[in-house]
């Protein structure tokens, strides 16, 4: 009965693993309804904000922001990398990681440009470091509820970088939460400011600024850019946890599997030792 | 009577949004009162009350931590702050992204030694599971 003890000790071992999978999954599915609610929430500010870059950038000002100007050259190029800090959901930062080194790789090695990232998560800040890309700036650890504030700070940094040229474009790389079976990693250009899709020529009017255009300029985009950022935190949040779930949904599957097929040998098992003791009795009988 | 579309949005939440007959906001430079066919106009917006008056129904109070306004002959656009911002602040804020990133970078040593644990515990696993099956198979040809 020897083997049939131990594949009862699997089986139980499998088990345990099922109920943390099994949590996982579950702990997952309520955080999700969570994280698409606060999408839903940021979604308005997003529009309006969206609506009044657009406004400025089909008004005429008299002045022009450094982040609308594209530079000709382009000899280094800064990506902002929204990644999760946990592992254990499927292949959600492996397939943003290879986008990011593709684009990397590109930049890199064929237009040979210098490149520095800043992280958002844990996960990316690991990764890229083993790399040794130039880190400019880390976050992460933002919790369930993430705030605007909370990132603030890892935005400017890659701003300051495109104001003193240290940059001369930026990408936003984050996973975009379609539904809950996909999720695509998504590469956005955040600086220069992509013209925006209205082919309509620019109007003749423009703002009264208060106090001055810079300042009111500046102070707006860097607004929208942080908002942009802030809604790839939250979109990827969302991705984190439905990938989470989906993972563990399978692990819990083939835990499933495993004990059937663990059962199966086990009654085997069982069932030889008994022939066995029988046949044995039934040799000593006909001994006898 | 021409109509002025008001919205007030946070990152957290859709604050107000509806008609109104007048909105007077505190700008940097001033009390702004804004009614409908005013001049595009975009100005910061110090901390404090925002009226939303309406043509027949009592006023209505918002209090805003700052933000934006943005108005266009028939809109208003409020871009309301949840985080309190100044200069200082949001430099500190850059700073210690910074730091954060030279200390991620400095404990690469203890980074490395984990993810090569975690190589090995990944190999020892692929191992036992190898094992269990060629165990498995053994026991079923029996």
């Amino acid at each position: 009965m020897s083997g049939a003890r131990e594949i009862r000790g699997k089986i139980k071992s499998v088990n345990n693993t099922k109920k943390v999978t099994k949590a996982l999954e579950m702990v997952s599915a309520s955080k999700i309804r969570k994280a698409q609610d606060q999408m839903a929430r940021t979604r308005p500010y997003t529009r309006m904000m969206r609506q009044v870059a657009g406004h400025i950038a089909k008004a005429n000002p008299e002045y022009t922001h450094p982040f609308m100007e594209t530079r000709d050259e382009i000899n280094s190029v800064g990506f902002i990398l929204v990644s999760t800090d946990r592992g254990l959901c499927g292949g959600l930062n492996t397939n943003l990681f290879k986008l990011t080194l593709a684009k990397l790789r590109e930049y890199e090695e064929e237009r040979g440009c210098k490149v520095s990232m800043a992280t958002i998560g844990q996960k990316g800040n690991q990764f890229f470091k083993r790399l040794k890309t130039e880190m400019k700036g880390h976050v992460s650890h933002l919790g369930e509820e993430p705030q605007i504030a909370d990132i603030i700070g890892v935005v400017k940094v890659m701003l300051d970088a495109f104001r003193e040229g240290e940059v001369d474009r930026v990408y936003l790389i984050y996973n975009d939460f379609i539904n809950t079976m996909s999720q695509t990693p998504t590469m956005d250009q955040l600086l220069p400011l992509p013209p925006t899709d209205s082919t309509q020529l620019r109007d003749t009017w423009d703002y009264i600024y208060e106090p001055g255009a810079e300042e009111v300029l500046d102070d707006v985009l860097v607004r929208y850019i942080e908002v942009l950022a802030f809604q790839a935190v939250v979109e990827n949040l969302a991705s984190e946890h439905a990938a989470r779930m989906v993972a563990m949904k399978a692990a819990s599957d083939n835990a499933n599997e495993l004990i059937d097929d663990l059962t199966l040998a086990y009654n085997k098992a069982r069932q030889a030792a008994i022939t066995q003791e029988l046949s044995e009795i039934v040799g000593g009988a006909a001994a006898v | 009577m021409d109509s002025l579309h008001c919205t007030i949005v946070s990152a957290q939440e859709e604050i107000y949004s509806g008609d109104a007959a007048m909105v007077v906001a505190t700008g940097e430079m001033g009390e702004l009162g804004i009614m409908p066919q005013h001049a595009p106009l975009i100005t910061r917006l110090k901390p404090g009350q925002v009226r939303v008056i309406h043509e027949e129904e009592e006023a209505e109070f918002l209090y805003i931590s700052g933000g934006v306004l943005e108005v266009q002959p028939h809109m208003v656009t409020i871009l309301a702050d949840t985080a309190t911002r100044a200069h200082d602040l949001d430099e500190a804020a850059a700073t210690k992204a910074k730091e954060e990133a030279e200390r991620a970078l400095a404990d690469k040593e203890a980074d490395l030694d984990y993810a090569k644990a975690q190589a090995q515990l990944a190999e020892a696993v692929a191992q036992l599971a190898a094992l269990e099956r060629l165990r498995k198979s053994v026991k079923r040809s029996r």
